[in-house]
């Protein structure tokens, strides 16, 4: 089990969460019609030995989404934040104490 | 003989006031409160337990713990069979049933144990080169016949009548292994003012403590560290306890058992799995003793010389009168001590040319006979050892014995660490394998870590308790440990080169594993030790190698001429000992297994005659016994209802999102292929939705409530990811969209009314209502109030009748769909369940789950004019892709059965007449129904474009029955093209 200290909830198991995958892609703008940039967000992965930004919702919460910083090759979590910057949620935010 | 004639008269640690009845092999003996099965075992005399799991060797007790590779008994107590379960870890207790396993018809006299004689066929590989043959059918002909000769305990085939739970245990710092190491860091961390548990397997604490003699400074060390642990509010023991597992976040997998002194009232739990989080962890895990390889090193009576000090000291059993300490290092000649001391005669054989003068005076002191440089080479003897043939410089000799001791050094037990990937690291000084480097949070103490004398192994256990509890901010000041010193001397470590008798030498008793089965596999290139490990099975036994891994890298690495660390090691991985699966499952066993949801309807349907059906976590209706004996006709009776009357479905299953907020509009407008901008207020439009990369996610009807309010549904498989994807949409690639969603799933109950009739029930059923068609058009919205709840009635249709879908708050959902049917009698109203309702899509020619199966593009489902030449919605440009546009890309087409007297199946593959059924065909069936107004089966299909002509034919293979049926292509709407019944 990975402890994910949610930015609203505290320190929760994994099991609470799902998995978004890649935080580090780029989503093209909705009405970006370039198929390589599109191509590029789906599929190109760059899958790194070490820190990855990934999302996570918090599905059995708060649901909010969650950037998540892990390394992959021991499951350290550096960093969760919200996904979501608007004003209004900001204050919210906080650092995970690494 | 006298029952219990090994047993001395003193000492031990069992409590002679308490005797314990057990069962073996029908044998109904005593032994004692304390004891264990083997230990009870062995001073009733019982040496032969066991045959081996190949050549059905007998096989006695090897050690006197978790690493016992040979005294596997099966426990059957009240019809039920827990097999492989080692004897040297059984609790005893009274009514105790054991069975030896892997011999017929008895233990004594076993005819497989003429395999031994075929011994020569039967090495390394011998099943898989022998009955392969050249095809693998002669394989699988073999296989069943050889798995049966082999083997170990079988499992019961009853359900498991025990009940487990599962809990969840917290600590600051976790410690396991409750020996002399395990011990001094609990007390430093819980002076240091840490939570702390204790994990420790056995039923008593003090690890290798316990082979000390019972009144010795050991003992008094051991009590003093309990009692002021038990009195300790910070410190929570667990005994009893197997920390089987490390997993991430610093998780412990704990299987615990419970005290079998206590009475057990019925439904009792048996084991307790338990997921300790611990801020850190000190691995206090020990070491486990390594045999010594010679000629029949696997006969009764052969046993680790650390086991035969345990049976003695805390279980006050003699095993042997006649002792061989067969070593090379000092701590055996412990147990030599302690043997000679309770009576019996010891000759040890050290392979070092010279002992150290102060053994060899305490030797001479106890009339322990030492002969140096010497090797011992073979056994004689069946079911016991008889006697031992020594090397010696000057030639070999024999000696009579009833019991050989032996000792090949010592091996940390790294397997919890290895768990969380720390590499094992080979040390040349000890001649073992000690953790690398830890992380941050965890920690090592004592002889796993490679220190082997007890007064170091407290300081260690000590400053690894402080240190853990330090991590965790606990900074208490913390007393000296108090010391205990046991004298050990230090041992330089050996290098076995086995020089062998005649007779098999065995690395793995367990998997019954030879030092000739390693020079094979050597020479046929297998020189890894990974493919050593798959090739003999070495290791893979219950006992995963405990005993035998050393012995095994020792040998290849001197068959390779290299050293150790080059040889390498093989992978722990948990758990470290056998796991019951009823234990991880715990609670979770039939309809616990995951949660059921039942909708407002539910009791209604169970009241009146519904067959259920698990739709995912749902229950919903398959369909009524009332409309027929089985679902085939029963689907049948419901679908006619709905085209000729009406029907009432249950449809609170749907997802259900609110979509509200300024914005709204602009985000369907996105997530959605076709447009919702401009839909009006009031009106209910089907939309589908597509991922990013140009599939099909899920569609549904989203009516639009007011200017910023819309009202979604999406199908009852992808509610949870519909809902999921759009809060991802917002929070992350849209936040400047104000828009908010909310799932109301379980707010509403839902009900359809479908069939010409239902504009006619729903007048009768809600008089103050207008749902004329005027009032109420085809894709309009209703909105009202019912009992006082909020009613929503969207004129919608999925089975191409006219129809309404009403939506009413939850709470009165039983409520209207009862006045719903009481309303409807005259008009023949009948319920209809999901075989029935999928029956009426497929008629229809609507897709659904099984053609929406994450493959398929809007084109492919004949949907692309939804899309028209919108774009900027999600999935927008990745479904223009090339692959997408492939002339034989597969695409939706109708089909229908032109066989008499056949029909079509879903999942059927598809081929061209004429062509051979082989391999994945041109399509395949995805949905079937029988059409009552087409008189035949009809069926959904995707079918490669380039073959899917209207009009002409094809082959539909269903290999599962050997079904083979003529199908004609047509359009897939097979019923009222023109949409005319919904306005009938």
């Amino acid at each position: 089990m990975l402890p994910i200290e949610c930015p609203c909830c505290g320190p929760r198991d994994h099991d609470e969460f799902r998995y978004g995958g890649d935080a580090s892609v780029t989503r093209p703008a909705h009405d970006d019609p370039d198929p390589e940039a599109w191509y590029r967000y789906v599929f190109i992965r760059a899958n790194p030995a070490g820190l990855h930004r990934e999302f996570w919702q918090h599905v059995i919460g708060c649901r909010q989404w969650l950037v998540v910083e892990r390394d992959t090759r021991n499951h350290a979590i550096a960093s969760v934040e919200l996904a979501r910057k608007s004003p209004h949620s900001k204050s919210l935010a906080r650092k995970s104490p690494a | 003989m006298s029952s219990n004639h090994k047993r001395l008269s003193m000492g031990g640690r069992i409590d002679r006031e308490q005797p314990v009845e057990f069962t073996f092999d029908g044998r109904s003996l005593i032994g004692y409160r304390g004891d264990t099965l083997a230990s009870a075992l062995l001073a009733n005399g019982v040496t032969l337990v066991g045959r081996s799991f190949k050549y059905h060797r007998p096989r006695g007790i090897f050690s006197a713990g978790p690493e016992e590779p040979n005294a596997l008994v099966t426990l059957a107590t009240a019809g039920r069979r827990q097999p492989n379960l080692p004897a040297t870890t059984l609790e005893l207790q009274d009514g105790l049933v054991a069975e030896s396993q892997n011999r017929w018809p008895s233990l004594t006299f076993d005819v497989q144990s003429v395999n031994g004689l075929l011994a020569p066929f039967l090495s390394a590989g011998f099943y898989y080169k022998t009955f392969m043959g050249p095809t693998r059918r002669a394989w699988m002909f073999y296989e069943h016949f050889i798995r049966k000769a082999a083997g170990l305990g079988r499992a019961g085939t009853d359900p498991d009548s025990d009940r487990y739970d599962i809990s969840h245990a917290f600590a600051d710092v976790a410690i396991i292994g409750g020996g002399p190491a395990g011990l001094s860091a609990a007390r430093a961390a819980a002076a240091a003012g840490a939570r702390v548990a204790l994990i420790e397997q056995d039923f008593l604490l003090g690890g290798q403590l316990l082979a000390e003699p019972s009144d010795s400074a050991a003992a008094k060390w051991l009590r003093q560290a309990e009692a002021e642990l038990e009195s300790s509010e910070t410190v929570t023991l667990m005994k009893r306890t197997t920390a089987f597992g490390s997993y991430d976040g610093n998780v412990i997998g704990l299987v615990g058992q419970r005290d079998p002194a206590n009475p057990r009232p019925a439904g009792e739990v048996l084991q307790t799995f338990t997921m300790l989080r611990a801020r850190s962890i000190v691995f206090a895990t020990g070491a486990i003793e390594r045999p010594m390889i010679f000629s029949n090193n696997d006969r009764p009576g052969v046993m680790l010389a650390s086991a035969a000090r345990t049976y003695l000291n805390r279980f006050a059993v003699l095993p042997g009168k006649k002792i061989v300490v067969a070593t090379g290092n000092d701590s055996a000649w412990r147990a030599a001590f302690d043997l000679a001391g309770a009576g019996a005669e010891v000759t040890v054989a050290d392979l070092r040319a010279a002992p150290s003068t102060a053994l060899a005076a305490e030797a001479g002191r106890l009339g322990v006979v030492v002969r140096a440089a010497t090797r011992i080479v073979d056994l004689n003897g069946g079911h016991a050892v008889r006697r031992a043939t020594l090397n010696e410089a000057d030639g070999q000799s024999e000696a009579t014995c009833d019991l050989v001791c032996v000792s090949g050094g010592w091996s940390p037990t790294v397997h919890l660490t290895s768990h969380l990937g720390v590499k094992p690291q080979y040390r040349d000084d000890i001649g073992g394998f000690v953790p690398g480097a830890f992380p941050a949070d965890r920690f090592g103490a004592g002889s796993m870590m490679g220190i082997f004398s007890t007064a170091d192994v407290i300081e260690d256990g000590h400053r690894a308790g402080t240190e853990a509890a330090s991590f965790c901010g606990k900074s208490a000041p913390v007393p000296a440990p108090s010391k205990l010193d046991l004298g050990e001397t230090a041992t330089a470590p050996f290098r076995e080169i086995p020089s062998l008798g005649r007779g098999k030498a065995f690395v793995d008793f367990q998997m019954d594993v030879t030092t000739g089965d390693i020079e094979l596999a050597y020479r046929e290139g297998y020189e890894s030790v990974e493919h050593l490990k798959r090739y003999t099975t070495l290791g893979m036994g219950t006992d995963q190698g405990k005993t035998s891994n050393f012995a095994a890298l020792a040998s290849m690495a001197a068959l390779r001429n290299a050293t150790i660390p080059e040889t390498g090691a093989t992978t722990f991985r948990p758990p470290y000992t056998p796991v019951a699966i009823g234990a991880l499952a715990g609670r979770a066993i039939g309809h616990h297994f995951k949660p059921i949801r039942r909708t407002p309807m539910h009791d209604w349907h169970m009241a009146n005659g519904a067959e259920m059906l698990e739709v995912g976590l749902w229950m919903r209706p398959y369909f009524y016994r009332q409309s027929g004996l089985d679902v085939n006709e029963a689907y049948v009776a419901e679908m006619r209802s709905v085209r000729q009357a009406a029907g009432l479905m249950d449809i609170s299953t749907l997802g259900k999102i609110d979509v509200q907020g300024p914005d709204a509009a602009i985000f369907l407008d996105r997530i959605y292929a076709n447009g919702f901008a401009k839909l009006p207020v009031g009106r209910a439009r089907y939309g589908v939705m597509l991922r990013d990369d140009g599939i099909v996610l899920d569609d549904g009807t989203t009516t639009r409530l007011g200017e910023n309010r819309f009202f979604m549904t999406t199908s009852t498989a992808k509610a949870a990811d519909v809902l999921s994807r759009l809060e991802f949409l917002l929070d992350t690639a849209w936040p400047d969209l104000r828009v908010a969603v909310t799932s109301v799933s379980d707010e509403w109950a839902a009900m359809s009314v479908a069939g010409p009739k239902s504009r006619a029930i729903l007048n009768a059923a809600f008089p103050a209502l207008d749902v004329s068609d005027a009032a109420l058009a085809h894709m309009g919205l209703l909105e009202s109030e019912w009992q006082g709840r909020a009613l929503r009635i969207l004129r919608l249709s999925y089975s191409g009748e006219r129809a309404y879908e009403i939506y009413v708050g939850a709470t009165a959902g039983e409520q209207l769909w009862s006045r719903l049917l009481e309303a409807g009698r005259p008009l023949d109203l009948k319920p209809y369940g999901v075989e029935a309702l999928g029956a009426l899509r497929v008629e229809k020619g609507h897709v659904a789950g099984p053609e929406i199966d994450g493959r398929t593009t809007l084109d492919d489902l004949g949907l692309g004019r939804l899309a028209g030449k919108r774009s900027g919605f999600v999935g927008d440009v990745l479904r223009r892709r090339p692959a997408f546009q492939a002339p034989d890309r597969q695409r939706l087409v109708g089909l229908e059965c032109i066989e008499e007297g056949k029909r079509l199946r879903g999942g059927a593959i598809l081929f061209l007449p004429g062509e051979k059924p082989y391999g994945h065909g041109r399509g395949r069936v995805t949905s079937v129904t029988f059409s009552p107004e087409r008189g035949h089966h009809v069926g959904l299909a995707l079918l490669s474009g380039d073959v899917a002509s209207e009009g002409s034919e094809v082959v539909a293979v269903y290999p599962m029955k050997a079904e083979t049926v003529r199908a004609r292509i047509v359009s897939p709407v097979f019923l009222d093209p023109q949409g005319e019944r919904l306005h009938g």
